[in-house]
């Protein structure tokens, strides 16, 4: 597999990547070790989802692959689910593009 | 060198199998198509689609496009064209494009024919003497460079990105190096990653054509004034982990290997022979841009999900690869390759050379989840207003 897999929970595409994907059904307070430390999942995180490392403010890019995949839209503290509840993508936004115009 | 067994064709690559296609022009011969093909042999399959009688001309060369290239597909050995007889698509056009390959080809009016019933009586008759005239097709050992692979995902979720998507791109990249195309789609899905893909453009010109191809889909979502999130990723890609287009973008592209970009066609235009990788300008849906690129030419189709997809095509085998455990356990019965293991710590380029060889040996015959079941769907991308405005202004 590409990218690190923390812990056995989490795998970290890219060097670069404020987000990890879980590789199992991970329950509230389980620990991913990251940065010499561990991260303390705030919430239930399905498999295949994602989970922040490091703080996000609103505006900040979310990174995956090494690479922007959209923006958060909320504060975001390490150890919680990072989704569309809190991150938004960037691009095929018509709706954006109107309210732009007016 | 890799080789696969194939049947020779008068023109052009080997096949990876042997077919009389019915193809009906419009909706108004799918039924009549299908009762031909349901009467015949097993090698008779029909293609019935959705198109109307009297679509607007750019839709009308598009469709035209795509059934010509359907009965030129090197896995037809012949081909029967059934029309009711009052459509505006030139089923005599599609008939002559499909001969000047070489191949036997019938065609067969509803209306002359004498009703549904009578149609379907002759059609049988034609299709019987048109298989008689390929049966004894046999295959013979050709070279892996004449394989044209179509690529697509579908039902994606956090694990195509992760597993399926870049172990067939691992699959891709052996067949380029060992002299073959490879062909992925989708164009919606290049939004967020096309930087990547441009970067890898064998020049300017394809390039720019990718980028512009990009943003015309990107802006059809604009001029709408719509949120593409409410469509891209799908609720189901959504709950399979994926937040965002660009997510789903960098997970899919990674599918088409590491190889240049050597070009980008048109939906259902001719895939080049030997061409390496070769992008093609289709929708997301996956029935469509599966069926885009089988008129282009591609014999073998591998197709990644995560979430599960159980479709097939008529003419071109389907191999179905996952990369979620859940997924590989569930639908078992319909999936051909397990690419799940990488999560567990199979290395990508393992599971890659796994893929090449079930490419390789369903390239040889070997039937598919999707064949064994008789899973075929069909269906030509329809023009939007939109797409359609921006020909009419072009013309």
């Amino acid at each position: 597999m590409k990218g690190e897999v923390l812990g056995d929970v989490g795998l970290h595409m890219a060097e670069t990547d404020n987000v990890v994907t879980a590789i199992d059904d991970l329950e509230t307070g389980t620990e991913i070790p990251w940065g010499g430390t561990a991260i303390e999942l705030q919430e239930d995180v399905e498999f295949g989802h994602k989970v922040a490392l490091e703080p996000i403010q609103p505006g900040d890019v979310v990174r995956k692959y090494g690479e922007p995949i959209g923006e958060a839209v909320e504060t975001i503290a390490p150890g919680e689910w990072v989704h569309t509840h809190n991150c938004e993508s960037a691009r095929g936004r018509g709706d954006r593009a109107d309210a732009e115009v007016i | 060198m890799a080789t696969f067994d194939g049947y020779p064709r008068p023109t052009g690559p080997a096949g990876v199998r042997n077919y009389v296609a019915v193809i009906p022009t419009s909706v108004a011969a799918s039924a009549v198509a299908d009762a031909i093909a349901d009467r015949t042999v097993e090698n008779v399959r029909s293609t019935p689609h959705q198109m109307g009688i009297d679509p607007p001309d750019g839709a009308c060369e598009q469709i035209e496009r795509t059934l010509s290239g359907i009965g030129q597909n090197p896995n037809v050995g012949a081909a029967l064209v059934v029309a009711l007889g009052t459509e505006t698509i030139d089923a005599d056009g599609i008939a002559d494009a499909i001969a000047a390959t070489g191949r036997n080809v019938e065609t067969l009016t509803i209306r002359e024919a004498g009703g549904t019933a009578a149609a379907v009586g002759t059609g049988v008759d034609h299709a019987r003497e048109l298989w008689d005239g390929i049966a004894d097709a046999r295959r013979e050992e050709r070279d892996a460079s004449e394989l044209v692979f179509g690529v697509e995902c579908g039902g994606s979720d956090a694990t195509s990105g992760i597993a399926a998507n870049p172990a067939v791109g691992a699959a891709c990249d052996r067949l380029v190096r060992d002299g073959g195309t490879a062909s992925f789609s989708e164009t919606p899905e290049f939004i967020g990653a096309e930087h990547l893909l441009a970067e890898r453009c064998v020049d300017d010109e394809v390039r720019d054509r990718l980028l512009e191809r990009v943003e015309r889909r990107e802006s059809a979502a604009q001029l709408m004034g719509v949120d593409l999130r409410g469509a891209q990723p799908t609720p189901g890609n959504q709950d399979g982990g994926l937040t965002t287009i660009e997510e789903k973008s960098l997970g899919a592209i990674v599918k088409g290997g590491t190889t240049p970009v050597r070009g980008i066609v048109e939906y259902a235009e001719s895939l080049p022979v030997g061409g390496g990788l070769v992008l093609m300008d289709t929708p997301g849906y996956d029935i469509e841009s599966v069926v885009g690129k089988v008129a282009g030419g591609a014999q073998i189709v591998a197709f990644t999900t995560g979430r599960g997809s159980t479709t097939g095509n008529p003419l071109a085998p389907v191999i179905k690869v996952t990369g979620n455990p859940k997924t590989a356990d569930r639908l078992a019965s319909n999936m051909d390759v397990n690419a799940s293991t990488i999560i567990d710590g199979e290395s990508i380029d393992a599971v890659g050379e796994r893929i090449y060889e079930t490419l390789l040996a369903v390239a040889s015959g070997k039937r598919t989840a999707a064949e064994q079941r008789r899973l075929e769907e069909f269906a030509i991308n329809e023009l939007q207003p939109n797409e359609l405005a921006e020909l009419r202004g072009n013309a």
